[in-house]
């Protein structure tokens, strides 16, 4: 039988076959973001890098997904988009290039390209509050958004997390 | 795997969902599609034949279940039937009281009606379950009072496959009935039970009955509700007065004698089948949970569907499962929040106490007439390696 599925070939392409999957050790910075009782989680690791300029860029990015397909797709493409790249290059990516790159997403995981943008700015976040360097205003107030979220999410589960803690 | 998957054709373990319609029941259904096409309200011979058409399926159904054949109704589907249970009682009965109970891992159309009944003012209980997704009998005669109007329980979960102690509720409605010396409707929905378990009105101490004739390889558009004789309802659709008053619309002629035929056929293999099921069943059920690590079974163990299997794995979801089966040639399903519109994961999952991540990580396989031990023995093979595959790529 022909096979029919709501996401696009590409998409397919890196659920199937993901690239960069897997985990960096002693990473220069990781972006945790999801949550379990949600049904995403995507852990982003990066290493970086002085390129011939002297700028910083991501030598090596790698992801480990916990999620639908369109959460495996999105970490793999976006880790695929970042990596070689310069951090202010990095900074730019948003959830159209990722929807861009896969040839769209079926509008109900368009939340998972978010997640995926929101993975790569709170590992570089990371990365610069490691090196106790000054965060630019944009990867602050994304981060704080993050934070808000994460609390929201945790107070909705709330009794869950109770239970799970308690066993 | 990959040369195992070349020649393959798809292994449909979702008949829970759906089935296809089986050659025999399609033989019976073709002539009254161009040939036999009258409408049954005619008076010509056309229609007298419809008409004829009908009536015998009508008996079929009856015999079938215990009943009349004045106390079947075809409909269209058995969200029409559930819909008109509901809303039907309610509003016939609602000068003597505004209370109805259900229970708290219904089909989404009795679960809908029912809110929207709220909204209309009556008041609805639902009845939680246990971890086996089994009501309580005592919550049922705990929770009925004197303005209890219906009851609504769900014979068999259509997720989790657990088969309700519906003669045990029958009997306590009907005790309850008598103490309050006022009628209480006792309905079940069996969208997934009738075909496959037997089924008796007068033993289920039922008032209304649900079923459909998609679930068990009949075409799509017909179902059917039975209503005990003397049962006050009021009807949904009005107009030309079809099925005894109580459903308007022309009968869908070709999809009733579809549904008839195909009881015919469940009749007579239902207790051969059921017993052939369940043995694939359980050796899909002890493999996998012996093959994969951190898996686990929903529902009950004994008190299921011959055909439902509901699995949940750890640190995997149930999309990501259900499409690199797909991929695989096997057809199955998942309660998993990313698989449905409104990314919430299964609330039959979390009512039988799951957390969330639980059911997302869930994994329905339902079997049906044409499962064989070689497409289970498969499904053996290969679904351990999808969920380590999948783990691989898992954080946790």
């Amino acid at each position: 039988m022909k096979k029919i599925c709501p996401y696009t070939q590409k998409v397919m392409k890196h659920f199937k076959n993901p690239q960069n999957m897997g985990e960096i050790k002693n990473p220069d910075g990781v972006g945790k973001v999801g949550n379990i009782l949600c049904g995403d989680v995507m852990w982003l690791y990066i290493k970086v890098g002085k390129n011939k300029k002297r700028e910083e860029y991501l030598k090596d990015v790698k992801f480990k997904t916990y999620g639908c397909i369109a959460a495996i797709a999105t970490s793999s493409i976006i880790t695929n988009l970042a990596k070689g790249k310069t951090l202010k290059e990095v900074i730019k990516i948003d959830k159209e290039k990722i929807i861009k790159s896969l040839g769209g997403l079926p509008p109900l995981k368009i939340h998972c390209s978010v997640l995926a943008v929101d993975a790569l700015s709170e590992a570089i976040y990371d990365y610069l509050k490691r090196k106790k360097r000054k965060i630019p205003q944009n990867l602050e107030k994304k981060h704080q958004r993050i934070e808000k979220e994460k609390k929201i999410i945790e107070e909705k589960y709330k009794d869950w997390v109770e239970m799970e803690d308690s066993n | 795997m990959r040369k195992e998957i070349k020649n393959k054709k798809t292994i449909f373990l979702d008949f829970a969902a759906t089935t296809p319609v089986d050659q025999r029941v399609l033989r019976a259904m073709l002539p009254y599609f161009s040939k036999k096409f009258g409408n049954s309200m005619s008076l010509h011979s056309l229609g007298q034949e419809a008409k004829t058409a009908l009536e015998e399926s009508r008996k079929i159904m009856a015999n079938f279940i215990g009943a009349k054949s004045n106390e079947i109704i075809f409909t269209s589907s058995a969200t029409e039937s559930n819909n008109f249970a509901l809303k039907g009682i309610a509003f016939a009965n609602k000068d003597r009281g505004k209370h109805i109970i259900i229970s708290s891992i219904e089909h989404p159309c009795v679960m809908e009606s029912a809110k929207w009944l709220k909204n209309q003012g009556f008041k609805i209980t639902k009845l939680r379950v246990d971890k086996y997704g089994l009501i309580n009998s005592n919550d049922v005669k705990k929770e009925i009072k004197k303005d209890t109007i219906l009851v609504s329980i769900i014979h068999a979960s259509n997720e989790i496959g657990t088969i309700q102690p519906i003669v045990e509720i029958g009997k306590i409605v009907k005790n309850q009935e008598l103490k309050f010396k006022s009628k209480i409707y006792f309905h079940t929905d069996c969208a997934q039970t009738f075909g496959k378990i037997p089924i008796d009105v007068s033993n289920l101490k039922v008032d209304l009955l649900t079923a459909s004739s998609h679930k068990i390889y009949g075409p799509k558009g017909a179902g059917i509700l039975y209503i005990k004789e003397g049962t006050q309802i009021e009807p949904i659709l009005h107009g030309g007065g079809q099925e005894m008053g109580l459903r308007s619309s022309t009968v869908n002629i070709p999809a009733i004698v579809g549904f008839a035929k195909a009881v015919q056929i469940s009749q007579k293999e239902m207790k051969q089948e059921s017993e052939r099921l369940k043995k694939l069943r359980d050796r899909l059920i002890e493999g996998i949970l012996k093959k994969v690590p951190n898996s686990f079974l929903n529902g009950h163990p004994q008190k299921r569907l011959p055909n439902n299997i509901n699995l949940s794995f750890d640190f995997v979801e149930g999309e990501s499962i259900v499409i690199q089966l797909d991929l695989l040639g096997i057809a199955a399903s998942t309660g998993s929040a990313c698989s449905s519109a409104k990314l919430e994961p299964s609330y039959v999952l979390l009512a039988i106490g799951l957390s969330p991540q639980g059911a997302h990580g869930s994994l329905r396989l339902s079997l049906g007439r044409w499962t064989t031990r070689k497409d289970i023995d498969y499904v053996l093979r290969v679904l351990p390696k999808v969920i380590r595959n999948l783990r691989k790529i898992s954080p946790f």
